[in-house]
């Protein structure tokens, strides 16, 4: 009251309040403190990525600056025996990514319809009741440890659920498959589940207005109206099968074979990786030892390539609705 | 024009009711009929209709006779009402879980409100076109044939003179004939109502419900809009809402004003606007309130 005059009526009057001013510099000085931080932050994730890719790039230069070893019959050979037999081995990639690619398929064999399955029911069937239930369970299964859903391939896919159906080795390709399918269904439930959320409302009120039942509405005006999404979803799931670690290095086995045939074991890049750094026959400096960051750098390059390839399809196919 | 009767032959209805054969007249028939365009046909009656939002009524007691081949309007100030109301006569408001509804809403010899009405027949029937424009994110073509493909056995040839037809009607052929294979959303704004209103008239429906069509569209487009509307009242039955009251006065036929759930007044647009019968119309349309 005592920095206002009075008013008519008698109490304070606030038309000009004449309290002091606080000085502006301080805001301006938070204001850049905050900026440079928040740079920073972002920094340091560039960063990371621009370390970690120099120190593949680098330490692969190594393994291919060996006399008998080249580009191009580590990227066509099919015979791969690196760290094993010390002085002579051959480095042909296409046994682990063959395994890989083996693992992959299985795991989206599994994870891609019945994670979109799972997202069109949750996003426009499920009531509120069974959402509030299905949800959080999803989530639970998103959380189980790699290593747990490992011990599970081997202790329970391959004896309950595949030994049944033929001559399953103890480590195989099929249960370690699976697994990661498990472990990817959530992943593509829910990114799915958000595209087909985003659908606005009035293409749906738009279906229904010209007679479409619910599932003619989810079938073929909101499933392709998200599809950039799903896409992208299925895409991410790829990518994370393909560098999933965990589960192949107990579940596949680590023998690199280049087959067809699921039941037998098959080792996979990451699974070398992982089988390789804990040998101690592998000593630093030797092509053995080089090998686990070239086998590194493709893997790199084609999760880098899928996840690129998923940017796209999201940028490119992306409906714009006013 | 000439493409109408064929159109009629076309359209054969894939999912019939006994009791819900379509029951539109053949164009040569609504020609005979013109000359006495005075002699009113009933489209869609409404007898104690009441509506409900849980707990919340928002329509108390309606009576009202909406009248085939005619633009009816709904004006009245936001929330009274009007927008519910259109929504229940193709029952859209049943994926609204808290709506409900009692009275009676008959169109012919269907009885809407019917829990055994099939939404899907009835919906073919009753068109309707959205306040904001919502094409699919498909193409111009698979846009205008959504409709008839979920509802007809029809051919190839069938089905492109059907969309041509309807796009041509609603009177946006010119723009997009040469564009019939993009998407949909490249259009403008005013262009992507017309092709919605072109999607609603593929079904073949008698009635068209419009749910404040031009309140997302610039006064150029608006203005387009209002005069297809003014054309498609030659065939169809056209129920419209709209917080414009010049549009209301330039397009319908009748209007009914909503204020607070009810229906102050009803009658012919001229009437109502130059000489209103309650004081509350009188304001509302003289821009007193709302």
């Amino acid at each position: 009251m005592s920095s206002s005059s009075v008013s008519e009526t008698g109490g304070p009057n606030f038309v000009r309040p004449n309290f002091p001013v606080k000085s502006s510099a301080r805001s301006h000085r938070n204001q850049a403190i905050m900026v440079s931080l928040l740079i920073g932050c972002a920094l340091v994730t560039l960063g990371t990525t621009v370390g970690i890719i120099y120190m593949l790039i680098k330490e692969s230069m190594g393994f291919f600056a060996g006399d008998d070893i080249n580009l191009w019959e580590f990227l066509t050979g099919t015979k791969w025996s690196v760290g094993r037999t010390q002085g002579k081995f051959d480095y042909g990639i296409w046994p682990l990514l063959s395994g890989t690619l083996r693992i992959t398929a299985i795991a989206m064999i599994l994870a891609l319809p019945l994670g979109l399955v799972t997202a069109i029911y949750l996003s426009e069937y499920a009531p509120k009741s069974v959402r509030a239930i299905l949800k959080p369970t999803l989530e639970i299964l998103a959380g189980i440890p790699t290593v747990v859903l490992g011990f599970f391939a081997v202790k329970f896919i391959t004896p309950n659920l595949l030994a049944p159906l033929g001559e399953f080795k103890t480590f195989n390709a099929t249960a370690a498959g699976i697994a990661v399918g498990i472990l990817c269904i959530p992943l593509v439930a829910s990114l799915a589940e958000d595209a087909l959320r985003a659908v606005p409302r009035t293409l749906r009120e738009g279906a229904y207005g010209l007679g479409s039942t619910k599932l003619e509405t989810t079938l073929k005006v909101i499933v392709p109206a998200a599809l950039s999404g799903i896409i992208s979803a299925f895409l991410l799931a790829v990518a994370r099968a393909i560098g999933e670690t965990m589960v192949v290095a107990l579940a596949a086995g680590s023998s690199p074979t280049f087959t067809m045939d699921p039941r037998g074991p098959s080792q996979t890049m990451t699974g070398f990786i992982v089988h390789t750094f804990q040998s101690e026959s592998v000593v630093p400096g030797t092509p053995g030892y080089y090998s686990i960051y070239a086998v590194a750098a493709l893997l790199f390059l084609i999760t880098f390539g899928i996840t690129l390839i998923g940017q796209i399809v999201r940028m490119r196919y992306r409906e714009e609705y006013n | 024009m000439k493409d109408e009767p064929k159109m009629d032959n076309v359209a054969t209805p894939k999912k019939t009711h006994g009791m819900l054969k379509p029951k539109r007249p053949t164009l040569s028939q609504r020609n005979d009929a013109s000359p006495e365009k005075n002699e009113q046909k009933l489209a869609i009656r409404l007898e104690d209709f009441n509506a409900y939002y849980g707990e919340f009524q928002a329509i108390k007691n309606i009576n009202l006779d909406i009248m085939a081949r005619q633009v009816t309007a709904f004006i009245g100030p936001s929330g009274c009402g009007k927008s519910t109301l259109l929504k229940w006569i193709n029952r859209m408001n049943d994926i609204v879980p808290s709506a409900w509804a009692k009275g009676s809403i008959r169109m012919g010899d269907l009885e809407i409100l019917k829990k055994q009405t099939d939404v899907v027949s009835l919906r073919r029937r009753v068109g309707m076109v959205f306040q904001k424009p919502n094409p699919f994110p498909k193409s111009i073509f698979d846009n205008v044939a959504f409709g008839p493909r979920l509802h007809f056995k029809i051919g190839k040839q069938d089905l492109a003179a059907l969309v041509e037809w309807s796009l041509r009607k609603a009177a946006v052929w010119d723009e997009v004939k040469d564009r019939l294979h993009k998407s949909a959303l490249g259009l403008s704004g005013g262009q992507q109502q017309r092709l919605c209103i072109a999607r609603a008239i593929a079904t073949g429906p008698e009635v068209l419900l419009m749910d404040e069509p031009c309140s997302a569209l610039d006064p150029a487009s608006t203005a387009r809009v209002e005069d297809l509307v003014y054309e498609l009242r030659e065939q169809y039955t056209i129920v419209m809402v709209t917080h414009n009251m010049q549009q209301a006065s330039r397009c319908s036929d009748r209007t009914a004003f909503f204020f607070e759930g009810e229906i102050v007044e009803e009658g012919e647009t001229e009437q109502l606007f130059t000489r209103p019968k309650h004081q509350k119309t009188e304001d509302y349309v003289s821009g007193k309130f709302g």
